[in-house]
């Protein structure tokens, strides 16, 4: 046996803007455990609830993170009116999974970005950044933002995509196909890409399972299981299968998540061909009384809020928890046995975002 | 084998223009309907306060008696809010950013 050393990753590293610390025990260059920490960043959202009014809270609830800010609205929207009984117009669910799979594509585009620059392929890295512009720049044009979108509220949608729009967001959409086309080929079929990603930090089904693991993590590890089966939004009329992959490791999640981005391009395209006319809203009147456990698939993989009311404007009870938490157990699973070089690109294949984490 | 998938495409971008911009000689290019600064039209305002209740960061002060209206830019996420409350429509997000500040002074209109 060799000697052991601890050495700690981050809380702040290269890798990694934010912050999570992990003591990873050592023997040689072998990871035989990792510790993580996390609490960095805590900003006591559960306690901002009570002093905000629950229309109010969507602005919040959209900057838990910066990546998947309009799912979170969408999930904190969804839950409320389900406590409240509001049927939403059909024009606002469409709207929601076309702006949440947007949301999507830009968050695994920048994921992808991450990770090449995680295992060192700074041109790939550019590039997939390059590509995730394009969206951002559509996300703009349809909803006012680039990153936290601001176009759900609870009740419906706040803006509508005019047909114009929605035409110039197709054509554009074809262009960053062909972009991700070149830029998935690299990842999947490079053997410098593959060298890093295939039979690194392997999960078993059973193990993803048991630890919990959820969105790509999961289904890189064989279990085909995705929230938006609940058919929430217009998912229940759409044509949709999760994606899976047997193998487990490094490479099969990154496999998930290059080809979850032509899946979710091909749910826009139905979205937009299926779209109804009609309302984007309706008016909310009353408070929340009542519980609810609202349940949305993110781009990182299930996020599960708690809602309850009691009747006044406030909500007395909120808790959000999201896939970056449900995956740590995995990640920690992964570490222990990985080479210490490796645990970069390991860390990176949960697609971690701690400031979610920490709400 | 595959040894460098990339190049194709590294090639075809060695010979055309980089995809950033010369910011700030080169201004940004402003996207029509983006969430930018908050104008104000104070010659239709009422004073009627409902921005400044509704403002989830408390970015505006509403004095109703000296008639006045103040906005922290600082504080403004441009969410937008205060323009669906609007009773008289007088409140508009521009789609510029406006200037870099240097002091927390409140605008005052």
């Amino acid at each position: 046996m060799g000697h052991r050393t601890i050495i700690p990753f981050g809380p702040q590293h290269p890798v990694l803007p934010e912050p999570i610390h992990i003591d990873l025990v050592v023997e040689d260059e072998k990871v035989v455990e990792a510790v993580p920490s996390i609490g960095f960043i805590h900003r006591g959202l559960e306690r901002l609830v009570e002093k905000k009014d629950f229309v109010e809270f969507v602005y919040i609830a959209e900057r838990i993170c910066g990546i998947c800010s309009f799912i979170h609205g969408q999930t904190y929207c969804q839950g409320v009116e389900e406590i409240m009984k509001i049927e939403v117009p059909t024009r606002a669910k469409y709207l929601r999974t076309i702006w949440g799979e947007l949301s999507r594509i830009h968050s695994h585009l920048l994921w992808a970005g991450l990770m090449a620059d995680g295992f060192g392929f700074e041109s790939l890295f550019m590039h997939s950044w390059r590509v995730r512009e394009q969206v951002l720049d559509i996300i703009e044009a349809t909803t006012g933002g680039r990153v936290i979108f601001g176009s759900c509220k609870v009740g419906g949608a706040r803006r509508d995509i005019s047909p114009e729009q929605m035409t110039w967001m197709l054509k554009q959409l074809e262009v960053v196909e062909k972009e991700m086309r070149l830029i998935v080929d690299v990842f999947m079929n490079d053997d410098s890409v593959k060298h890093r990603l295939c039979g690194v930090g392997v999960i078993s089904k059973a193990d993803a399972i048991s630890l919990g693991a959820v969105g790509p993590t999961l289904r890189g590890s064989g279990v085909a299981d995705d929230m938006r089966l609940l058919k929430y939004a217009a998912f229940g009329e759409l044509d949709f299968a999760p994606i899976s992959r047997t193998d487990g490791d490094s490479y099969s999640r990154c496999a998930v998540r290059c080809d979850e981005l032509f899946q979710s391009l091909d749910i826009i395209r139905q979205a937009a061909a299926k779209m109804p006319t009609g309302e984007i809203a309706v008016k909310v009147t009353g408070n929340p009384s009542g519980e609810f456990f609202s349940r949305v698939e993110q781009p990182r993989g299930e996020v599960v809020y708690y809602i309850k009311g009691n009747g006044t404007k406030n909500l007395t009870r909120f808790r959000a928890r999201t896939p970056t938490f449900a995956n740590v157990p995995a990640l920690v699973k992964m570490l222990a046995g990985c080479e210490l070089a490796d645990v970069p690109v390991l860390v990176l294949t949960i697609d971690p975002c701690i400031s979610c984490t920490e709400r | 084998m595959a040894f460098f998938q990339m190049k194709k495409m590294i090639l075809a971008w060695t010979f055309r223009k980089p995809v950033t911009t010369s910011y700030p000689f080169e201004p940004r290019k402003i996207c029509p309907g983006s969430r930018g600064r908050l104008d104000v039209k104070i010659s239709d305002c009422i004073f009627c306060t409902l921005c400044d209740k509704r403002c989830p960061t408390q970015a505006l002060d509403v004095d109703k008696a000296n008639k006045k209206w103040r906005i922290d830019r600082l504080r403004c996420i441009s969410c937008g809010y205060c323009v669906e409350v609007c009773p008289k429509k007088c409140l508009t997000l521009t789609g510029d950013h406006g200037i870099p500040t240097v002091t927390k002074e409140m605008e005052t209109f």
